[in-house]
């Protein structure tokens, strides 16, 4: 292959973020501070994500990238590239044939199973900091389960919004105990959260992993009287038809033209592939 | 019938330089205490030590809690303190901005103790809200404003209903009226005389201005380099003040 340890990081390395995710698996939503390595990449491209990756890989996975849900992006050729290289391994954009999945800013619409990892690549792990900016406050206020000022923004966005106008990054309690920012993921993936899949965040900027262990309990925080709503754009994809997936809107001219097309590429492509068809779907063929 | 708070033989050291020393006094329910002394004496130093936001160095805080009686305040657990500073006591800063989040709407501020005990309806939250801007002279159509819009006077009313809303039964007060103009005072000592009396609160207010513990307390300490020098009723100690440092206080009062 070439002189790169297997997945670029030394054994060592892997083996210390190993434990970080170990510890984060057993007490879900806690963030676990790990001695976060210079990768070959800018911070924000998802340094986290690649050394939980490069320690959660073994030569037999199969890998997958995502970066707001498209498979062809900078971002996503980049890191899959990045691990071609480094560890060899088979990568590919199909959901299904991924083990180990690495994603920026979506959860895939088709349903994760049990021997599959996900890794969200994280930019502020903490749900807390812009609302209170001190990190040994925001530590005191997790250990001691005293979550009032999360409300407080939510408080904020229906007081000027007249609805909870956090539409990504929307925060979730764990297991009935850790508040957690699941990533810039849409608020639309939120109930995807309680999944199959194990689910690991790395944030490489701030040095923190954590986890959510198959089949716990993620519940989206909320007020009675303004329950959480998962959104999306009231529109079927122009491509595929699909109704039930995540969109993004697309301008199309000056005119005011424009399309709704899935961002979970792989999804629309595979749908497509299966003859369903959307609107602007013939058009996109010729 | 059981003090509110009791304080016994509280002192804290800053080094070798004493920050308070030897200060014990007991709080009834409904009484409202007044600390006076001048700058340096130790007035603030031993009102965080009461809050339990400075750890004293020996002594003991007795407050009698709603569910298990007389607890020792220092002694017991961070969570039960912290939960004690966001029900059962109230802190009013000098400056309004140590005590509200200035980024956050009046109501969000006003909202913040009572989502932090567990309110999870936005309606009711709101309505809470905007009672009790009501209640201290704000209009309700500032409820959306943040604090940086309002004035002095308003942005320390406003601190006094979000430290209320909970319906505390102790509130610590440093230098309440500090850094506002005479009129304005005049107006927030009358907002806190009627609220001290119709919620039946305790509190325990520092202050340096003779005029606000005249108005306001019904028992008075002055301290001088950390110690309590004189203490008795407010009227007492004002009229017919013992102590030289006292006198000197008293007479250095100006009259207009």
């Amino acid at each position: 292959m070439n002189e790169y340890n297997f997945a670029y990081l030394d054994e060592q390395t892997k083996r210390m973020i190993r434990r970080a995710i170990l510890k984060g698996l057993a007490v879900p939503g806690y963030q676990v501070p790990f001695a976060s390595r210079e990768m070959p990449m800018p911070y924000g491209w998802g340094t986290g994500g690649v050394q939980v990756s490069a320690a959660t890989l073994t030569p037999d996975d199969t890998f997958k990238v995502i970066d707001q849900g498209a498979d062809d992006t900078t971002n996503a050729v980049s890191i899959r590239k990045f691990f071609e290289n480094t560890a060899g391994v088979e990568t590919t954009e199909e959901t299904e044939k991924a083990t180990v999945i690495q994603t920026r800013h979506r959860i895939p619409e088709v349903k994760l199973r049990e021997d599959q990892i996900i890794v969200y690549q994280v930019p502020i792990p903490e749900p807390l900091r812009f609302l209170e900016p001190r990190e040994t406050e925001t530590r005191k206020m997790h250990s001691l389960e005293e979550y009032g000022l999360m409300h407080v923004k939510l408080y904020e966005d229906i007081s000027q919004h007249g609805a909870i106008s956090t539409a990504y990054a929307y925060p979730v309690k764990v297991s009935g105990r850790y508040v957690m920012d699941p990533s810039p993921i849409p608020k639309f993936d939120n109930p995807k959260l309680e999944m199959d899949a194990i689910q690991l965040f790395g944030a490489g900027r701030e040095q923190r992993i954590y986890a959510v262990p198959p089949h716990t309990q993620v519940v989206s925080l909320d007020f009675e009287d303004y329950p959480f709503e998962a959104t999306k754009a009231d529109h079927p994809c122009d491509l595929c038809g699909a109704e039930d997936s995540y969109l993004d809107e697309v301008i199309m001219d000056d005119a005011g033209n424009r399309m709704f097309v899935c961002s979970d590429t792989d999804y629309c492509r595979s749908r497509r592939a299966a003859g369903h068809l959307g609107r602007l779907a013939e058009e996109d063929a010729a | 019938m059981t003090p509110l708070l009791s304080v016994q033989d509280i002192q804290k050291t800053y080094g070798a330089r004493i920050g308070c020393t030897d200060v014990s006094f007991d709080l009834y329910p409904g009484e409202v205490m007044g600390i006076v002394g001048e700058s340096g004496s130790g007035k603030s130093t031993l009102l965080n030590c009461l809050a339990g936001h400075l750890e004293p160095d020996g002594g003991r805080v007795i407050f009698d809690t709603r569910t298990d009686g007389p607890v020792d305040t220092l002694t017991m657990s961070e969570p039960e303190r912290r939960m004690l500073g966001r029900t059962d006591w109230a802190f009013v800063h000098q400056h309004a901005r140590d005590g509200l989040r200035m980024s956050v709407s009046a109501g969000g501020n006003i909202g913040e103790r009572l989502m932090a005990v567990g309110d999870r309806h936005y309606g009711a939250i709101r309505d809470k809200a905007i009672d009790w801007l009501g209640r201290v002279e704000i209009s309700e159509t500032r409820v959306d404003d943040r604090p940086t819009a309002f004035s002095g006077g308003m942005q320390q009313r406003l601190q006094i209903a979000r430290n209320l809303v909970t319906g505390p039964r102790l509130v610590f007060m440093d230098e309440p009226t500090g850094g506002l103009d005479v009129s304005v005072q005049a107006r927030l000592l009358d907002l806190l005389r009627g609220l001290v009396r119709e919620m039946g609160l305790s509190a325990i207010i520092v202050t340096h201005d003779l005029a606000v513990v005249r108005l306001l307390a019904d028992r008075l300490m002055v301290m001088k380099d950390g110690c309590v020098v004189e203490a008795g009723l407010t009227d007492q100690v004002l009229d017919d003040p013992q102590h030289a440092y006292t006198q000197l206080l008293v007479s250095s009062v100006l009259q207009v």
